[in-house]
């Protein structure tokens, strides 16, 4: 586009514009979730059942894989602080070790996913199931938005462009991550 | 036209900068501008209008006159026949309503009534209408599939959504699913923009409580949209698993629990009546005050109300699931909100009424519009108390009566609302006037027989007629000669309705080609967007203005105008 409309400069908030829409973005993300964990909640209250199946899931890469988001997160959030400090080219280093985080998390899942399909466990197996890959699904597709919305965001921070971009990548980053902190206990630990 | 716009001491912004010639292509087919994103939302609405109001028409025909051959379609099969009903029901909430009261009416006013020139992310709201568009290829797509379209209701209950061997459609209902998922994605992403740029890009000046009502509304209705709808987003992944996989979310015999989808549905079906009905609501605000030529009568109430409406649009849904087994002391509570929130909508009406009263009122077809929406709406509030009482739904549930109560609800916003706005804006969106005489008469031949088809089903409901059935003559306690002369009377009014609709079409076309020009501000009206030339260009005004008061100062004691624009400094 050639030029931004002057909408675009206004702040009549004193928030910028693109971190207004992110955090509304979240909103509007936080009740698809809300949705589906607390449908799952109501189900998991109702069906005893379910701790059997539960059990079968792997708390170890589970937590393998919650250690590998928080670093993420935390790599986001130097990312950050560089790109405050103007430091493109650091920002965009520590926005590749997020994304690298992200494929981390991404390739454990493929290779868990696997083990369990094969043992039986496929997503018409049980209800609890169903939750557990449409849920965990349904997370791992924001990781790979994350992951993809972030190598635009390294590349131009890279160029010292549009470094505030750094910071609302690392909010939806954390919101990824905030959700498998729910995710995690209710579909690994609670057994 | 720059001599006609105010010109302020402190132009703080330069209009918009480019005016180069664009092609074809990039203003009509792939605009970035709000007001052709308007435009498109606008024209789809009214093309898919016409679809819907096709299947009323069809099914209409076969409630009258069971068994005909009827001109246009044939003869309607039972399947036909529950096709038709919840495409028509899906069609005009999300395929109508949506896009022509908050995308179309938001695209084109949002920007121009708080004063800059466009919304703040144009390249999303292009998008938007393009995801909105190919969720109309996709419904469209749904009935030309093997084995035809989705027939289950717009409420689309599992367990008859969810099987194809119940629902005897294993594509077409999973193409419906995934029409209406793409029609939220796309109002999802309208939403935030619309929000963002109210929130962001007012003009200077313009506080709070100087945003035109009609903004507001737009702009809690997306709010609302946005958190009412993620849980069925949720669900209609669950459901098309449930469709596509095999999954058993909602299949009692695996662990699932079909009422799991009636609470997520109405978890958003009911604040949606809200969202569809606030934007409307502030179309009516900003008439009623231009044609009485009076301040509106209490601003912060109108948004206090609006307010409390949406927050308890979200504690009123299981008054849909009275008879779904629901514990009766949920129902109680339910029973309790509901009451509750026709407190705030009717406090709306009484400020509208407190607006009229004294002002000097002049009966222009948008003004008639308008005031027929208060008319018409408080028959479908008034006959909601009866459903909201548990006890009396449980008789009223699932009859012609429910179904009489929300199209006096949903007539008055989708198709009142609609023509109320597009009579009032027609000038400013396309420079020319429409005819008033024709104008009125077809508001006149639309109002008459809409009561004329909805009356007689409330009649029709309390004598016991349930809904969903596509011939009566088996049932022979309904199928007698005074039940059937009213439904004959419902389906010639809305023959008449429908044929007076051509009124409108001709008067719109005529008047885009050879209408009056219309002046910048013909209803000499406060607020931003008549500040604009008509139609306004690309960047809307040639200085952004600058707001020195609230919208509503009308006949404002000692000027010698009895309006005062919004942006004039004196």
């Amino acid at each position: 586009m050639s030029s931004r409309p002057i909408a675009t400069t206004r702040s009549a908030t004193e928030i910028p514009t693109g971190k207004l829409a992110v955090w509304w973005l979240l909103g509007s993300e936080i009740v698809i979730f809300g949705g589906l964990l607390a449908s799952y909640i109501m189900y998991r209250l109702a069906h005893d059942a379910w701790h059997a199946q539960a059990a079968a899931t792997n708390t170890w890469i589970g937590a393998f894989n919650t250690l590998v988001l928080l670093t993420s997160s935390l790599t986001a959030v130097l990312a950050h602080q560089a790109a405050e400090e103007g430091n493109g080219p650091k920002a965009a280093k520590l926005l590749w070790a997020t994304i690298g985080g992200a494929a981390t998390f991404l390739i454990v899942k493929a290779f868990e996913w696997t083990m369990e399909i094969r043992h039986g466990y496929t997503i018409t197996a049980d209800t609890f199931w169903s939750f557990y890959y449409t849920a965990a699904g349904l997370h791992a597709a924001h990781v790979l938005a994350g992951a993809v919305v972030m190598v635009f965001v390294a590349r131009s921070a890279a160029r010292n462009q549009e470094l505030h971009r750094v910071e609302l990548a690392g909010i939806y980053w954390h919101f990824v991550d905030i959700v498998w902190i729910f995710l995690f206990p209710l579909l690994y630990i609670a057994k | 036209m720059a001599e006609t716009v105010p010109s302020h001491p402190p132009a703080p912004e330069e209009g918009h900068p480019h005016h180069e010639e664009m092609s074809f292509w990039s203003k009509y087919i792939f605009p970035l501008d709000h007001k052709m994103i308007g435009m498109q939302y606008l024209f789809t609405g009214i093309a898919m209008a016409m679809v819907g109001g096709f299947f009323a028409y069809t099914f209409r025909m076969q409630l009258a006159f069971p068994g005909i051959e009827v001109p246009g379609w044939g003869l309607v099969s039972p399947a036909d026949y529950n096709a038709l009903v919840t495409n028509h029901g899906a069609i005009m909430i999300f395929w109508v309503a949506m896009p022509v009261l908050i995308a179309a009416f938001g695209n084109f006013l949002i920007p121009l009534m708080i004063g800059c020139d466009d919304m703040v992310f144009p390249r999303i709201n292009r998008l938007s209408y393009q995801i909105f568009f190919l969720s109309v290829l996709v419904l469209i797509a749904s009935f030309l599939v093997e084995g035809g379209a989705f027939g289950g209701a717009w409420t689309a209950y599992p367990p008859l959504s969810a099987k194809a061997e119940y629902s005897l459609t294993p594509l077409g209902s999973s193409l419906w699913l995934l029409a209406v998922a793409l029609e939220f994605v796309a109002f999802l992403l309208g939403g935030i923009n619309f929000i963002t740029t109210a929130m962001n890009s007012r003009a200077p000046g313009m506080k709070m409580y100087d945003i035109p009502i009609v903004v507001w509304m737009i702009v809690l209705a997306s709010i609302m949209f946005m958190l009412s709808v993620g849980p069925l987003v949720a669900g209609a992944v669950m459901l098309f698993f449930d469709q596509q996989l095999g999954t058993g979310f909602f299949d009692p015999a695996r662990g699932g629990d079909p009422v799991l989808w009636q609470h997520l549905f109405w978890f958003f079906g009911h604040p949606e009546v809200y969202v569809v009905l606030l934007p409307a609501m502030g179309i009516v605000a900003e008439i009623i005050t231009v044609f009485a030529r009076k301040k509106l009568f209490a601003y912060k109430t109108v948004l206090y109300t609006a307010f409390g409406t949406g927050i308890l649009s979200f504690t009123v849904w299981a008054h849909h699931q009275f008879v779904a087994g629901i514990d009766p002391r949920m129902a109680h509570i339910f029973t309790i909100t509901t009451l509750l929130i026709s407190v705030p909508i009717a406090e709306m009406c009484f400020v509208y009424i407190a607006t009229l009263y004294g002002g000097s009122i002049r009966l222009t077809t948008p003004m008639l519009w308008a005031l027929a929406f208060i008319a018409e709406f408080l028959i479908g509030g008034v006959t909601g108390i009866f459903l909201g009482a548990s006890g009396a739904d449980i008789y009223f549930h699932d009859s012609y009566f429910v179904l009489a109560h929300f199209h006096y609800t949903f007539f008055p916003i989708a198709i009142i609302g609609f023509y109320a706005g597009i009579t009032y804006w027609f000038p400013k969106m396309f420079g020319r006037m429409l005819d008033d005489r024709l104008g009125k008469i077809h508001f006149w031949g639309t109002i008459i027989p809409f009561n004329g088809i909805f009356l007689p089903l409330f009649i029709l409901g309390l004598a016991g007629q349930h809904r969903r059935i596509y011939n009566y003559e088996h049932f022979p306690e309904l199928a007698t000669p005074e039940l059937q002369a009213l439904r004959v009377l419902a389906t010639v009014s809305l023959l008449v309705m429908l044929g007076f609709q051509l009124v409108f079409l001709v008067n719109f076309v005529r008047s885009l080609r050879r209408g009056e020009k219309a002046p910048q501000n013909p209803w000499k009206a406060n607020t931003l967007e008549w500040q604009a030339p008509s139609p306004p260009p690309h960047g809307n005004f040639a200085t952004l203005p600058t707001v020195y008061r609230g919208p509503y100062e009308y006949s404002v004691p000692g000027r010698a105008e009895d309006y005062w624009p919004q942006n004039a400094p004196e």
